[in-house]
């Protein structure tokens, strides 16, 4: 119990406050994205959506390595970034929001994608047909007609972040309070040899995610299944 | 009198499209031709769906597209309502929020149908708070419909909305179509393949063919046409005449139709004296003689006519279709063989004896 109330809790408070802004960014530029891979017939479409699953298959540190290139002070990202903020992205908490945003892109995109694509275009058609203009009929038809694609993208975006060690590592670095997220801090206990530390934060992330999971699972077996 | 005018020129894998037409804002008017004709796609074009067509449509003078001046009205601006195939109700919203969606997307001063004469009218009551899911194929037909309805549509369009649905239920959605043309003035633009559904329905029919316009008019006219082989192989091909009930002689179970001060005889129906009634002779059910004593025949409906036309039947080496005038055109179809024998010249003064059947709509 002392142990407890003298364990360091930033790092999971920090992990929580990454996984959320991460979801709200990825929400907010998947959903576009995964709109126009559902219905684009333009022949870019392939491409990108090879790009969007890399990070399903690159190891973190590769695609961290690169993303600590270009967030660097002198890299193409972190450059211009700096000379407008002054400071550069790497180690910071915003880079580490636009690695993740990266590194969980998949697990957003591709499950709001299958739920447009099931969704079709047909009760946008309708909806449009009833003077709704094509935002109006996103908002009110589309995406409750999605909603499904919608709770699972969230919890698979958050979760995925949730669960981040590599990316977070090269970008990120381990700054208590900044980037020391839990995965980083439990092997740096592991690190130190301080294993009731790290098993308090272990059993603390999986009880986390096991309680998640199975609070989505159980909400989506209750909405209707819309889509199909 | 008000048009849709529209023209459309594009190709696509197997069908180039080449419309051109002029569809009389009055009325039901049909869209019809085989599976793959293009009626499907013109409709959509008229409401300004996808697939994107370059090409001109005015609908009464207001332009809705015209792509060399870059005009494209979208869809949510022509104020149009479009029934489709599928009834496409929102699964996450009830019967009610349904019906209103489009209602409260429509500025109250361009609403003219009312919630309540809808719901009377399609029978939607009793089913307001359910969820769609729960409804039969029918009842979410109505609803699609009066969704549409209830936007107060200036043109209503319908693909093949009957399709898929028992006769009885046809039969109870037949009439609301007249009603929308009599009672709010709302011309509709209708698809479909059934030619006896068109025959009951439309005032003004547009044939399809391969992308482009096979033939267009006033039903009575293109329905006597033998020369239209979509229409020549099906039962169908035959004068329509728009008559009124003059009166009934229920001792002989028939029921005599005037129509410029002609009389025939069809079995009896059951409409008020005074009442209009579409009727049709089909060609088949028309026989000629050149003998032109009067009464000579048991046929009870005898005109007196010119031949117009003789021409072969498409699809039959045997048969012959005679094109009759008769104050309206007459078309009978009868044998290679009889024509031989009666000697039929164009221009000669014949009987034509026939029967006749009511059109309900």
């Amino acid at each position: 119990m002392t142990t407890l109330l003298a364990m360091d809790w930033g790092p999971l408070w920090l992990t929580m406050q990454l996984a959320g802004v991460t979801v709200v960014v990825l929400l907010a530029l998947g959903t576009p994205l995964a709109w126009w891979l559902a219905f684009t017939k333009s022949r870019m479409r392939t491409p990108v959506e090879a790009v969007v699953a890399l990070p399903l298959v690159l190891p973190p540190t590769v695609l961290g390595f690169y993303l600590l290139t270009a967030m660097g002070p002198h890299g193409p990202v972190g450059g211009p970034w700096k000379a407008f903020t002054g400071s550069a992205l790497s180690f910071t908490f915003t880079g580490l929001v636009i690695a993740s945003t990266l590194y969980s892109l998949p697990f957003v995109v591709q499950p709001l994608q299958g739920a447009f694509e099931a969704v079709g275009t047909k009760p946008m058609e309708v909806a449009r047909s009833l003077r709704a203009s094509r935002l109006d009929a996103f908002f009110t038809v589309a995406s409750p007609m999605a909603l499904r694609g919608y709770v699972s993208a969230i919890v698979l975006g958050f979760a995925h972040t949730l669960g981040e060690f590599g990316v977070v590592l090269m970008v990120g670095g381990n700054i208590p309070g900044v980037t020391k997220v839990l995965s980083i801090a439990i092997y740096d206990h592991v690190e130190s040899l301080e294993y009731t530390q790290a098993h308090v934060l272990s059993a603390a992330l999986l009880v986390l995610s096991f309680l998640i999971l199975t609070i989505v699972y159980a909400i989506n077996r209750r909405l209707p299944v819309r889509a199909a | 009198m008000r048009q849709l005018t529209a023209r459309f020129r594009c190709d696509y894998p197997g069908v180039r499209f080449d419309i051109e037409c002029a569809l009389p804002l009055e009325g039901t008017t049909a869209l019809c031709g085989v599976s793959g004709s293009g009626k499907t796609t013109l409709l959509r074009w008229i409401a300004g769906l996808p697939p994107a067509a370059s090409g001109f449509l005015s609908f009464a003078g207001d332009v809705w597209q015209d792509d060399a001046r870059k005009i494209f009205v979208p869809i949510e601006r022509r104020r149009v309502g479009v029934v489709f195939q599928e009834p496409l109700l929102f699964p996450h919203l009830n019967v009610e929020d349904n019906l209103a969606y489009g209602m409260k997307r429509t500025p109250p001063s361009h609403r003219r149908i009312a919630f309540e004469q809808v719901i009377e009218m399609l029978g939607l009551a009793p089913f307001l708070q359910r969820r769609t899911q729960r409804l039969s194929g029918g009842e979410q037909r109505r609803v699609s419909i009066g969704r549409a309805l209830l936007t107060s549509p200036q043109l209503l369009l319908m693909d093949e909305p009957l399709a898929f649905l028992d006769q009885e239920r046809k039969r109870e959605i037949f009439p609301f179509i007249g009603w929308l043309n009599r009672e709010l003035g709302i011309p509709v633009v209708y698809v479909s393949h059934d030619l006896n559904e068109v025959l009951q329905l439309a005032r003004h029919v547009v044939l399809m063919k391969r992308g482009s316009i096979a033939a267009a008019g006033p039903v009575q006219d293109i329905f006597a046409r033998p020369d239209l082989p979509e229409l020549a192989e099906s039962n169908v091909v035959g004068a329509v005449l728009d008559t009124r009930i003059a009166e009934h002689e229920p001792q002989f179970g028939l029921t005599r139709v005037e129509f410029f001060g002609r009389s025939l005889f069809i079995p009896q129906q059951d409409l008020p004296v005074g009442a209009s009634l579409r009727i049709q002779i089909p060609a088949c059910d028309v026989s000629v003689t050149t003998d032109l004593q009067p009464a000579s025949g048991s046929a009870l409906n005898v005109l007196e006519a010119t031949v117009v036309e003789i021409g072969q039947t498409p699809g039959n080496g045997h048969a012959v279709d005679v094109t009759l005038d008769a104050g309206r055109p007459l078309l009978a179809r009868i044998t290679r063989k009889s024509c031989q024998r009666l000697n039929l010249n164009v221009g000669q003064k014949v009987h034509a004896h026939f029967k006749a059947v009511a059109l309900h709509s």
